[in-house]
């Protein structure tokens, strides 16, 4: 399409921002899998000698290694689940057309601006809290014993808390995408005998495929580097029942001051992130080249 | 199967009322055209026989049943629309099988229908095709495939061609008549294209601002049009509409003479004009003309009329072809 011409300036034109883009991946990256053949600890940061991959079988044969990952895949498929489910059905509803809709719309998108440790704060102390939160004061209606949330639930109190946050992102893209949807071809299919059953498994789920691959590629980006929610709610417990692999990565560097064990445990999740990516574009990728 | 009558059928939208009120008959097997400019309600009026708006007011009654608060799946209709309407993640045979499979028929005859329609409609090639791999008027075949399986009492066609290129317009039209033969099925066509509502229908509804202006066979609209509205919108070029002296020597508010009508000379005639535009297409040459006394007209000869911008023509109308309007702009016959 486009000329030799316009070609070597639109190149020249993107070089500074290619660059720049490069650097900032790849220098973190690299000093990362620097830092992971070191011994540098530091409670002891004049120690610093080649470590091998003894920071890799270290990192690799914590107990609570092979928990976080799991914990992490059940946190990422968890809230993927309620986010996708959930936000098809507000989008539905609020389609329609209702009075106040402008407000409603700007209510149900509003948990997104809320930062996640003040949500994650919110939900610990004012609603999930076994003495005074609102999940308590409605199972003392009923005259049930309060569920202690972080205790004895602890990584779906978690989810909960992470699918409240992305239920508005979710909903916002299906929206968009209901939207999109060709009100002849609604028109059609109910001339053609469907029900609004039908309707929605013929012609609206299809239709939003490829809004729900959207959504689920942007959250699996961000749901595997869950951090804070868990740091402010749980930290982690009880024991490493809500530990993910992001969590693990900090208790190691920061908790225990072991720099290259915790860079290890980077490269280690950027490995696996890397899997889960492979797996994703090829279950869900294909919906986006139509 | 497939006689359909509006009563008193009106339809608002809050304070607008589009259709103000509509008597219409429409008999068994009839190919109906809904004409008009756009805004006269001829889409809206098929969507409210479609059952795809509700009523203000009226009733609606095909084959003796009265519809008017059914829905549109149940009153044995099949609707092609504008854009197709196809769906895009299915394939062709998807997409005509889908009214099928929505009433629950056996897969086995579900082939079979489709296969049958997809032979008349020349698409056996292309079952397994997406839409998004068809030409439009592939597509226009599927829309039309689709409706034809269910195998409605009327066929419903809002606009069908107007996504399509001159050539290809001119073969589906035909197509449409085609199949019209074939089935013989009521069809309701809604268009703004009076050359597809001239060729096209047994009988047309002229529709302007929601009223009915007239209803009758394409050479009743174009013999006797019942007003100055009718008399402008059919034919092709317009008619010429004269006012002044030469209506009222006529007897008339207003003279209608159609461009067919007047006959060209160099020489002499009754009307003197200069060319402001001449169109030569070889089967006729349509002058558009300045006229003393008159203003503007065309008029159009058979084959080639040597005349160019500037020139003098000289006009006279037949006059047994005139069409006379009063002040109310309806026609006076005598």
């Amino acid at each position: 399409m486009a000329t030799q011409n316009t070609r070597t300036l639109a190149r020249l034109m993107m070089a500074p921002s290619v660059v720049v883009l490069l650097i900032w991946m790849a220098v973190p990256l690299a000093m990362t899998l620097y830092y992971s053949f070191q011994n540098y600890n530091l409670l002891t940061p004049m120690n610093v000698s080649f470590a091998g991959f003894f920071n890799y079988q270290y990192f690799y044969t914590d107990p609570a290694f092979f928990q976080s990952i799991w914990n992490t895949l059940l946190l990422v498929l968890g809230v993927l689940a309620i986010t996708v489910i959930g936000g098809t059905a507000i989008a539905l509803l609020i389609d329609q057309p209702i009075f106040g809709q402008g407000i409603v719309r700007i209510l149900v998108i509003s948990p997104f601006f809320v930062m996640p440790p003040v949500a994650a704060l919110i939900w610990k102390n004012m609603i999930m809290h076994p003495g005074y939160g609102v999940f308590a004061d409605i199972a003392k209606f009923f005259g049930v014993q309060p569920i202690d949330w972080f205790a004895q639930f602890p990584l779906f109190s978690v989810i909960i808390i992470v699918a409240w946050q992305w239920l508005p992102f979710a909903t916002l893209i299906l929206l968009t995408a209901l939207q999109s949807l060709d009100s002849e071809q609604r028109e059609a299919a109910e001339m053609d005998g469907a029900n609004f059953f039908n309707r929605f498994i013929y012609l609206t789920i299809p239709h939003l495929s490829r809004a729900v691959t959207v959504v689920i590629l942007i959250q699996t980006i961000f749901l595997l580097g869950i951090y804070a929610e868990i740091l402010v709610t749980t930290n982690g417990g009880p024991g490493y029942a809500s530990t993910n692999l992001t969590f693990l990565i900090y208790r190691t560097a920061r908790l225990g001051y072991d720099v290259g064990g915790g860079a290890a445990g980077g490269i280690i999740a950027v490995v696996l992130a890397n899997i889960v990516a492979i797996f994703l574009m090829r279950a869900v990728g294909k919906n986006l080249d139509k | 199967m497939g006689s359909i009558t509006l009563k008193n059928v009106q339809k608002h939208f809050g304070e607008a009322k589009v259709i103000p009120s509509v008597d219409l008959e429409i008999k068994e097997g009839e190919f109906v055209v809904f004409v008009g400019p756009s805004g006269s309600g001829k889409s809206t009026l098929l969507r409210l026989i479609a059952g795809l708006e509700d009523l203000t007011g009226g009733t609606i009654t095909i084959d003796g049943k009265d519809v008017t608060e059914a829905a549109p799946a149940a009153r044995g209709l099949a609707m092609v629309f504008q854009s197709y309407a196809l769906y895009p993640h299915m394939s062709v045979r998807k997409n005509i099988a889908f009214p099928l499979k929505m009433a629950k028929m056996e897969q086995s005859a579900i082939d079979k229908k489709v296969e049958a329609a997809a032979k008349v409609l020349n698409l056996t090639d292309y079952l397994e095709r997406r839409p998004s791999q068809l030409s439009g008027g592939q597509r226009q075949r599927v829309a039309i495939g689709r409706a034809i399986v269910r195998e409605p009492s009327a066929f419903l066609f809002d606009e069908p061609l107007s996504n399509l290129d001159a050539a290809l317009r001119g073969t589906m039209r035909l197509e449409i008549s085609d199949l019209h033969n074939q089935l013989k099925t009521t069809m309701i066509y809604v268009t703004h294209d009076q050359i597809e509502a001239m060729t096209m229908a047994d009988k047309i509804v002229v529709l302007n601002r929601g009223n009915i202006e007239q209803v009758g066979s394409p050479m009743e609209l174009y013999l006797t049009p019942r007003n100055l509205f009718v008399a402008g919108f059919i034919g092709s070029p317009r008619m010429n509409l004269i006012t002044g002296d030469y209506a009222r020597s006529k007897g008339a508010v207003t003279a209608g003479i159609r461009p067919e009508h007047l006959t060209l000379s160099k020489e002499s005639g009754t009307w003197k004009g200069t060319v402001t535009v001449a169109e030569h297409l070889g089967a006729d040459t349509f002058l558009h003309l300045d006229v003393d006394g008159i203003g503007q007209m065309t008029a159009r000869a058979s084959g080639e009329f040597g005349a160019h911008h500037g020139d003098t023509v000289y006009l006279t109308p037949d006059e047994t072809k005139l069409h006379r309007f009063d002040d109310k702009g309806l026609a006076i016959r005598a």
